[in-house]
């Protein structure tokens, strides 16, 4: 059973959220994903300063086997970027939750039609 | 209801998939680290799935000069050849390798995914020649390769197996053939399915380690290796797909299926061609991405990230032409690919 921390919010699509003290988010794919994906081997990062809306895509993940979309969870400004997953893609898959995050971003909307951790967890489990 | 092999059992640990109907292990953890444990160490695959026919009769030798576009009647006892199988237009039922054991006796190794086709093309050619086609699914093939494989074997085979060169089989036991689909040194074994489980386990405690479907393919693209069902098909000639080296044109009066299709093709000097890519920019090149040429349009027909060269490679079928680099859209962006010569990579060394 994949690893999914409680005090995230998730998303049908395999992203985390975590709320920062700050008000921003910081966004990146659930362990479940890296699971299903495998080994990445390349990731493209939305720009610092861009607008997105929510079920966006605003990124893309790739796998030895496959490419994957990433969906801005929530609308909002992009704040920050992980750079360091550029030259170490794999990082997402050692440490999903930790050091391999994503992107932050500032929303402009509410965070209540996210996926709590108990709904998350059940539809991994279908 | 997905096949299991023999060795089904062993996999437990994978993350398992349907490949073509049967349940095969992707990978044991990680496909990248499967990979350099093959370039730079020892594995071993499952290969079970695969089909094993054999083929008997006096004119067995004269069939199978008529069923393949590569030639049988180069080979000496022992020796085998990679050949692809043709319709009469030309494009490739499969591809296979063969062995010469007897006059009067092949072994033939097809694509699981064309078995069912295969075998009715062979047995509906072989009945004018008398030759009986038998399935061996009685049998495990298990793929040993990588460079420390030589060491790490040497207690579990016989000494006759060992020194077998390159497409040279011995099958005193069980049937070795120093062949293999990842561009390494090593061994095909092809074994009672009963015994497959021992050697495994044995292949494993002399450290050498599982290997999935998944280092497989890019094991055999970064090889230069065509995979049948994406790099060619009925579709396809051998022309098109990289695969002239292994038409035997000569002697100009062996007659074998497809050869006037195939001579025509040739002699238009306009058909189109496969190349080999290498992705210049941060990206990774898939099956089915759009090729542009000075020429026209290609596409795609093997892409995958490179774990030996770190970074992507394909192989691109495209109008015929010559090429330094060509262009190819992934999502919103136009990226340059530098056109190479294939292998990429043989013997762990990059070649590029």
């Amino acid at each position: 059973m994949s690893e999914i921390p409680e005090n995230l919010k998730y998303t049908e699509s395999h992203e985390w959220i975590a709320e920062e003290s700050d008000g921003t988010i910081t966004i990146g794919i659930t362990e479940h994903a890296q699971e299903s994906l495998g080994d990445l081997v390349f990731i493209e990062l939305p720009e610092v300063g861009a607008e997105v809306k929510q079920e966006e895509i605003c990124g893309v993940v790739e796998s030895v086997k496959a490419a994957s979309d990433i969906f801005s969870p929530i609308s909002g400004k992009i704040t920050a970027i992980n750079e360091k997953l550029i030259d170490a893609p794999e990082v997402v898959n050692t440490s999903p939750y930790k050091d391999g995050w994503l992107f932050k971003l500032r929303p402009s909307e509410s965070l209540d039609n996210l996926l709590t951790h108990d709904k998350y967890a059940e539809i991994i489990k279908e | 209801m997905l096949k299991k092999t023999p060795l089904y059992d062993q996999h437990l640990n994978a993350k398992l998939v349907d490949f073509g109907g049967w349940e095969m292990p992707l990978h044991y953890g990680s496909q990248i680290e499967e990979h350099h444990q093959v370039r730079q160490d020892a594995g071993v695959f499952d290969v079970s799935h695969m089909t094993i026919i054999d083929l008997t009769g006096k004119k067995v030798q004269q069939f199978l000069r008529y069923l393949l576009a590569n030639d049988v009647g180069r080979l000496t006892i022992g020796k085998a050849i990679y050949s692809c199988m043709l319709n009469e237009n030309g494009g490739v039922i499969d591809d296979l390798i063969v062995y010469y054991q007897s006059d009067e006796r092949f072994r033939m190794v097809v694509n699981s995914s064309t078995k069912d086709k295969d075998i009715a093309w062979i047995i509906h050619h072989a009945k004018e020649f008398a030759v009986q086609v038998q399935e061996r699914d009685d049998l495990a093939m298990i793929a040993v390769q990588g460079p420390q494989v030589a060491e790490k074997i040497k207690d579990l085979l016989p000494t006759a197996a060992l020194s077998l060169k390159p497409f040279h089989a011995t099958w005193d036991n069980w049937f070795i053939a120093r062949t293999g689909y990842t561009g390494e040194n090593g061994f095909e074994i092809m074994l009672p399915a009963k015994e497959a489980p021992e050697l495994w386990e044995k292949l494993l405690a002399n450290e050498i380690k599982p290997i999935g479907l998944g280092a497989r393919n890019t094991l055999r693209l970064e090889a230069g290796m065509n995979l049948y069902g994406t790099d060619m098909d009925e579709d396809c000639s051998p022309l098109e797909a990289g695969l002239n080296w292994t038409v035997a044109w000569k002697p100009l009066d062996r007659d074998f299926i497809g050869r006037a299709a195939l001579q025509a093709q040739k002699d238009s000097a306009n058909h189109r061609i496969m190349i080999a890519l290498v992705l210049q920019d941060k990206g990774v090149l898939r099956d089915h991405q759009a090729i542009y040429t000075d020429n026209g349009d290609g596409y795609i027909t093997s892409g995958s990230f490179s774990p030996t060269l770190g970074r992507s490679i394909a192989f691109a079928r495209v109008p015929m032409g010559k090429y330094e680099q060509v262009t190819v859209q992934i999502r919103n962006k136009t990226l340059v690919a530098k056109v190479v010569k294939s292998p990429f990579v043989k013997n762990g060394n990059i070649l590029i």
